[in-house]
């Protein structure tokens, strides 16, 4: 069992006060453990977490682009594997490093089975470069690529399904956890290392700034989130649905009023239409997975 | 031991005996018999690499960097588009100082499609901060894989390098290749040790973001190595000499140059019939020469000034066009200003283009419009398509 006690991110990054991401990563390590590599992609965490001559990390760490962190984690296992090495190879990206930019690198890791865990920090946004919309931006939230307006409710489109993608790949193991949950991180982490062949987690991590939320309220945020549906925590075992958290569903209202990205759905007044299409979002993935308890 | 081998192959068969831990590359025409025979000498236990099949030019490099920082020799090989897919990924190795081959069959880029050769792929990646090596035939396509490596991981060096040769005319022409043993190439290549690698016991974080307070000096960096790699390949170029009999330790090659009224600079294999072209007007009592440039980066501007000293008229031969410059290729201004000499005329010729045939002839009108000092223009337009 990877060592669950250390801190391998440390102290003193720069990210916002109750950044979601950094605790994610945190989190990450104490499931992987020491004995690990990680991959980043350019982002929020690559920023606050490496400013030149600083690091946070007391494991091997290396950005190279944007997109290609499945490429470069694809040829640090194959020098593993030739040097006899036993590391773990992680890759911590974000959500536009995965769902958008990076996602052939990320196709081709999974294709050729590399031994990899993939990790998404999935803030629902490109942060880093002044919250843009991402594949993962759900449906309706105001981003500055995405601004709700006269003719606009925000974006347009719902969130990409990335999870079933990978799993259409052919990994054994694929899995979404959120920060409100620690353990269940931690736990999804360690078995994704232990689970041989590339996997792939998704993690919600709220993001304070670029939701427009008060950074105190992160964890209970993302807890929101699993309450009302919008977000389901769940593992995928070879293509298949296995364990999904259940709950007591909670309508979307809450939820989007507590944050700046879905103001528009209420002021100047009520916007009743869309708050029912979000409203239906969430009752499909809870038809989907099976969520309501 | 001698053997009959293609271009391609010549490059497959050093890299191979450098003992690449790991290999990625994807097909591209010209340059696709190198990953193919990699392939093969994976498939039959001759190599013994991980092979990576990846899906994009982009992800085999990023895989090749990946590899690299984890401490292993890595080795790819590219042309034309499959380069212009990299190039964001060959300024990031070259920014992280990993020492990665990779073998260039030159090929001129889009739009129109060519898959014929000119040099304008490498030469548009000239500031990427990778070396730049150009073979005139498959000899030296051979033999500067061992002296690429070795230059890269020297700890002075470490910089990636392209060994870049012509398209078709290098990469699948058969010409007979002196081959070292295995155990010759190791007691001149010995393994790989890495300056520092991505390691659990001893982590370190690579590829950090820099603010304006340390990104200069990290370029300024770069520029040193490069420059301190000059000696770096006259050394390791003199060794391999020592050893295989071939010296390298030049970084241009001069032909009939001591005696010369007009200079040709060129790259790669049209020197070849520059210098059948020489040989013919010499014939005839004109004092013609070349000057072919073995490395392009770093830019050996004191060997191109020593080699040019004392000739007047100097015509740059292109295969590459810098468009919207007033020279019209990117090697006229180098040599120019390693020249430094306003008595001087070094005119630009962009030629062969798209894989345009050169021949004797064209080269003789050329020295025609060096000697009238007519210059900076393309040579064998067909004007009737203009
Ligand atoms: C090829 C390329 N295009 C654009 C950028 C600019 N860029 C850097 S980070 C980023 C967004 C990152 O978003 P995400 O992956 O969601 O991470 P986050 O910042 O939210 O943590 C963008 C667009 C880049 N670095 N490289
Ligand atoms: S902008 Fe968001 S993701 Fe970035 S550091 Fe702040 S809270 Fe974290």
């Amino acid at each position: 069992m990877a060592d669950k006690t250390c801190e391998l991110v440390d102290c003193g990054h720069r990210a916002c006060g109750g950044c979601g991401p950094a605790f994610a990563a945190r989190l990450i390590l104490k499931g992987s453990g020491p004995e690990s590599i990680v991959c980043a992609s350019t982002g929020c965490m690559e920023v606050f977490s490496t400013p030149y001559p600083q690091t946070a990390w007391k494991v091997p760490w290396i950005h190279s682009l944007f997109e290609n962190a499945a490429a470069v984690a694809s040829g640090i296992e194959s020098a593993l594997k030739k040097q006899g090495r036993k590391e773990n190879v992680l890759c911590i990206c974000g959500d536009g490093a995965t769902f958008d930019i990076g996602i052939q690198c990320i196709s081709g890791a999974f294709e050729r089975g590399h031994n990899i865990t993939y990790i998404c920090y999935d803030n629902e946004a490109y942060m880093n470069t002044g919250i843009q919309r991402s594949g993962a931006t759900p449906y309706d939230a105001s981003t500055t690529t995405s601004p709700a307006g006269k003719r606009s409710t925000g974006n347009n489109r719902p969130k990409k399904d990335l999870p079933q993608i990978l799993a259409a790949h052919g990994s054994p193991y694929v899995a979404t956890c959120s920060i409100a949950y620690p353990n269940d991180v931690i736990k999804k982490v360690d078995r994704a290392v232990q689970t041989e062949g590339p996997c792939y987690i998704q993690i919600h991590t709220p993001c304070c700034t670029g939701w427009g939320f008060d950074g105190a309220k992160t964890v209970e945020l993302a807890k929101m989130a699993i309450e009302c549906g919008l977000w389901v925590n769940y593992e995928m075992v070879n293509g298949k649905v296995e364990k999904v958290k259940k709950i007591k569903r909670k309508p979307v209202d809450e939820y989007l009023k507590s944050q700046k990205r879905f103001a528009h759905l209420f002021k100047p007044q009520r916007n009743d239409v869309e708050i029912a299409k979000i409203q239906a979002i969430a009752d499909v993935n809870a038809e989907k997975y099976g969520i309501d308890l | 031991m001698k053997g009959i081998l293609e271009g391609s192959h010549a490059a497959a068969e050093a890299a191979k005996l450098c003992r690449p831990d790991v290999v990625s590359a994807y097909p591209i025409t010209p340059q696709t018999h190198i990953v193919e025979r990699l392939a093969e000498m994976v498939a039959d236990g001759e190599l013994d690499s991980e092979y990576i099949c990846v899906e994009s030019e982009f992800s085999a490099l990023s895989a090749c960097l990946g590899a690299s920082a984890a401490g292993s020799r890595v080795y790819s090989a590219t042309s034309s588009q499959g380069l212009l897919l990299m190039t964001e990924v060959c300024f990031n190795v070259a920014g992280m100082r990993q020492p990665i081959v990779m073998s260039i069959a030159n090929r001129a880029v889009g739009a129109p499609l060519s898959i014929w050769n000119d040099q304008q792929d490498s030469i548009a990646l000239r500031d990427c901060g990778w070396i730049q090596i150009y073979a005139e035939d498959a000899q030296e396509i051979h033999d500067f894989h061992y002296i690429a490596y070795k230059v890269a991981e020297d700890h002075d060096v470490l910089l990636p390098v392209f060994i870049c040769f012509d398209g078709f005319i290098l990469s699948h022409t058969y010409e007979p290749v002196d081959m070292p043993t295995q155990a010759e190439v190791d007691a001149f290549l010995p393994p790989y040790k890495p300056y520092n690698m991505l390691d659990a016991k001893n982590p370190i974080s690579m590829g950090m973001y820099a603010t304006p307070e340390y990104y200069m000096e990290f370029r300024y960096e770069i520029d040193q190595a490069m420059v301190r790699s000059l000696d770096v390949i006259r050394r390791v170029g003199k060794e391999f000499g020592q050893k295989f009999g071939r010296d390298y330790s030049n970084l241009v090659e001069a032909y009939k140059l001591e005696d010369a009224e007009v200079a040709i600079v060129a790259l790669g294999s049209v020197s070849g019939t520059i210098k059948d072209a020489i040989d013919e007007m010499r014939a005839d009592g004109k004092k013609v020469g070349l000057l072919r440039l073995i490395v392009f980066r770093p830019f050996p501007a004191e060997d191109v000034k020593k080699a040019l000293s004392g000739i007047k008229k100097v015509g740059v031969f292109e295969k590459n066009l810098s468009i919207g410059a007033r020279m019209k290729g990117a090697v006229g201004y180098e040599v120019k200003d390693a020249v430094n000499d306003s008595s001087v005329s070094v005119l630009s010729y962009v030629a062969g283009l798209g894989g345009r045939d050169i021949t004797i002839a064209d080269i003789k009108k050329m020295v025609g419009e060096i000697e009238a000092g007519r210059g900076d223009c393309f040579l064998g337009l067909r004007e009737e398509l203009i």
